[in-house]
């Protein structure tokens, strides 16, 4: 499994934001992306911090590869993306208190996030440090693209805000559901339904001019 | 419905009239529907003919637009869409904004019919899905109920009808002063569970209550219920299961319980339990079909009915009870299958 | 993670590697976990001190001096830094005791609540609560922070001494939603009993050992000494 290649491939990094996203393709981590969506601003903080465990946990377990035996992997990962994530922890209590104490246990559960176990597994232990943390970077972006979409939507129909900032006039009538769980569910099968309409037209716009470059 | 002939037929056997079509049946209900209708606007005004034409409208532009993003064929031919817009305004209270009704109206049909593959397929009743869904978006205004038979109704809107889109409905009370007597928009039901208040069962009877647009009269709806049934376009045994088991079970509670239960009639006669049982707990896809089964539905949401209106935090508890029965129903239908006739019950074989 | 394809045992890798890695892995992590550990620490301390005075002024009311005293034994005197066992004395503009407050804590649904309660020694009753801590479920278990009627239980919660100041006559006690007869007892919120047991625990055991301390000493508190 030893890979020599050193090139940096960028694609990848594109692959976690739209062909691989975490959520809106692969349904992975569902837990924070239900639950810590309630407003834009959890929902990119919950995002960034989850990327950067992820990008730095990526780096750790690439560098480390050789090293790792294989009957001790998912211990040794779990021991470095649970270090990321009390850094995380730390940080966040320290510059972003308020948002700490709202996301509360869901910042600890980064550790459990299958997104981070994910790629530490699939990826980062099989390509090079640089690839790796390209790689780490993208699904983390995508990540955040995805919670962000899901934070903006339940926020401005839930409280009329986006990143707390009032939008509409104060007679706004704020649709309880939306930050309740259930408008989690709610919002999350609506933007896996435009995605996946997206997606699919782009597909047959695509076998479309296939089908028309062969006529010719 | 059938046509003059002016030739002579001559059919050889069987001479079997055929079962009702699909849209025969709903034409059918919705003519049901149009008399408790007609006294919804009668005894709320231009607001609740406002709010039906409104939501139905809403819920047929929905099941149009879906139908032509899908590429499927017209389906609003076939009154169901009519029938959920119907329904879902009747269960609303009269003032509530038209905007509200526009997203009830788009939730039910697109989250309660076309997700789960259009008209046959749903699981729940549509209508009692767009319900609940503006029932915990908008738990204000859903439960803000406007007096009956207002002097004014049919000269102006009820101040939250015509909210603008997105904004917080204005408080009724400003339009508590065509009010007769004292204003108090409180229901039957919310009047006994939160004020001790027990409302005259001949009011309910006849409707002289606050409450839903549609839901307020037991005897008018009972009467186009039967129109139903005796048409044979309605299974008869889920109402008569669920109002029994409603009737029952608030019996058991006012003779163990204490006389602070209401009495079976009240229990009967007050909040949406009639429409609910005769209208929506009927819906033909959510409910199982086996002739043991449709008693077992009704009498569970009957009695579900009456636990959440006694121990629940809300007054009224007939939409959940009726969406948790629609949940259940495919398992009841599953355990109440009927033996074929001759077969044998499968031993497990050593 | 691979098969072995001629037929023979796959190479096993001997314990002391593994542990080997492992503890590299482990001291690497160590290090990075104690760095932002010492990074953060100043401004969390911070934090928490400005939490725990904005938390002490909602308590104790009216507050225009808040001093810090500590229990050790059976003295009472002004905390130090380094002391436990702390507990905080308001008083008005001109030097009166107007209340006190001390720092309860329970286990709830998830790690410990730790709570503020104001105590006025007046009616010897809690007339306020606020929550430090809290992990519980968001919604459900926080609302002990945000109930209103949960927080009404707080304005005169009794907490009086036996007549012979040697501990709480009544402990305080969270009983089931609705069930509330005694001024002592706290009316849970439904859906939200553990936490509201945690709340109930922690007052328990705070008021249990600094009460009695406390008024003894009440004095000597009222002097401002």
């Amino acid at each position: 499994m030893k890979t020599t290649d050193t090139t940096i491939d960028f694609g990848t990094f594109w692959e976690g934001v739209w062909k691989e996203n975490p959520v809106f393709v692969m349904m992975l981590g569902m837990c924070p992306t239900l639950a810590v969506t309630s407003s834009a601003t959890n929902a990119l903080v919950m995002g960034v911090s989850t990327a950067f465990v992820l990008v730095c946990s990526g780096a750790l377990v690439s560098m480390l590869r050789y090293l790792i035996p294989k009957e001790v992997r998912i211990a040794t990962y779990i021991v470095i993306i649970a270090t990321f994530v009390t850094i995380v922890s730390y940080v966040l209590q320290a510059y972003a208190p308020e948002i700490y104490k709202v996301l509360g246990v869901f910042v600890d559960l980064i550790v459990v996030n299958c997104i981070i176990l994910g790629r530490a597994e699939a990826y980062a232990s099989k390509n090079s440090v640089l690839r790796s943390v390209v790689n780490a970077a993208g699904m983390g972006a995508g990540f955040t693209f995805a919670l962000l979409c899901l934070g903006a939507v339940r926020e401005i129909l839930g409280s009329g805000t986006l990143f707390g900032v009032h939008l509409f006039s104060a007679h706004f009538q704020p649709w309880l559901v939306m930050v309740l769980p259930p408008g989690g569910f709610f919002v999350l099968g609506g933007w896996l339904l435009l995605f996946n309409w997206l997606k699919q037209r782009v597909a047959s716009a695509g076998t479309l001019q296939e089908e028309t470059a062969r006529a010719q | 419905m059938s046509k003059p002939q002016p030739t002579i037929e001559l059919r050889t056997s069987p001479h079997i009239k055929s079962a009702p079509t699909v849209e025969q049946i709903m034409r059918n209900v919705v003519f049901a529907l149009l008399p408790i209708s007609a006294f919804a606007v009668y005894e709320f005004g231009i607001s609740a003919l406002a709010l039906i034409l409104t939501v139905t409208g809403s819920c047929l532009l929905t099941e149009h637009l879906f139908n032509r993003a899908g590429e499927k064929p017209n389906s609003l031919r076939d009154w169901s869409a009519a029938i959920t817009g119907l329904l879902l305004a009747l269960t609303l209270p009269p003032g509530f904004p038209l905007w509200m009704g526009v997203v009830a109206g788009f939730v039910a049909i697109a989250l309660g019919k076309v997700l789960f593959g259009g008209l046959g397929f749903n699981v729940f009743n549509p209508a009692l899905v767009g319900r609940a869904f503006v029932q915990a978006a908008f738990p204000v205004a859903i439960t803000t109920w406007t007096p009956p038979l207002a002097p004014g109704r049919f000269l102006e809107f009820i101040p939250s009808t015509l909210t603008a889109p997105f904004m917080t409905p204005p408080s009724v009370a400003a339009w508590s002063h065509h009010a007769v007597d004292a204003f108090s928009g409180a229901t039957p039901l919310g009047l006994w569970k939160f004020q001790g208040i027990v409302v005259s069962t001949s009011d309910l009877f006849t409707g002289m209550s606050a409450g839903s647009a549609g839901e307020t009269s037991a005897l008018l709806i009972l009467v186009c219920g039967a129109y139903l049934a005796a048409r044979r376009m309605m299974d008869w045994r889920i109402p008569a299961a669920m109002l029994g088991t409603a009737a029952l079970t608030a019996l058991a509670f006012r003779l163990f319980g204490g006389s602070h239960y209401p009495t079976p009639l009240f229990v009967l006669f007050s909040g949406g339990l009639m429409l609910g049982a005769l209208f929506m707990a009927t819906d033909m896809v959510a409910s199982p079909l086996t002739p043991l089964g449709v008693w077992i539905y009704g009498a569970v949401m009957g009695f579900i009915t009456v636990i959440i209106r006694y121990f629940g935090g809300l007054p009224e508890g007939v939409m959940y009870a009726i969406l948790l029965g629609n949940a259940l129903s495919p398992l009841i239908a599953l355990i109440t299958q009927p033996r074929v006739y001759g077969a044998r019950r499968e031993r497990s074989k050593p | 993670m691979s098969v072995p394809s001629n037929g023979m045992a796959p190479t096993q890798t001997s314990s002391a590697a593994m542990i080997r890695v492992l503890g590299l892995v482990a001291m690497i992590s160590g290090l990075l976990i104690v760095t932002a550990y010492e990074a953060t620490k100043g401004t969390i301390a911070d934090y928490n001190r400005q939490q725990l005075e904005l938390a002490v002024r909602q308590v104790i009311p009216g507050a225009a001096t808040i001093r810090t005293y500590a229990v050790a034994g059976d003295t009472v005197h002004l905390a130090e830094p380094g002391d436990t066992n702390r507990f905080y004395a308001g008083y008005d503009a001109k030097g009166k005791l107007i209340g006190l407050a001390g720092k309860a804590a329970a286990p709830g649904y998830a790690d410990l609540i730790i709570l503020l309660y104001g105590y006025n020694p007046k009616c010897q009753c809690i007339n306020g609560v606020s929550v430090l801590q809290d992990h519980d479920t968001p919604g459900f278990g926080t609302k002990v922070a945000t109930d209103s009627a949960f927080l009404a239980n707080f304005t005169a919660l009794d907490a009086r001494l036996r007549p012979d100041e040697s501990a709480v006559a009544n402990p305080i006690v969270t009983v089931k939603h609705g069930t509330k007869r005694h001024p002592w007892q706290i009316d849970a919120i439904s859906g939200a009993t553990i936490s509201s047991t945690a709340v109930g625990t922690a007052l328990r055991r705070g008021t249990g050992s600094l009460l009695p301390a406390l008024m003894r000493h009440l004095a000597q508190i009222e002097a401002q000494r």
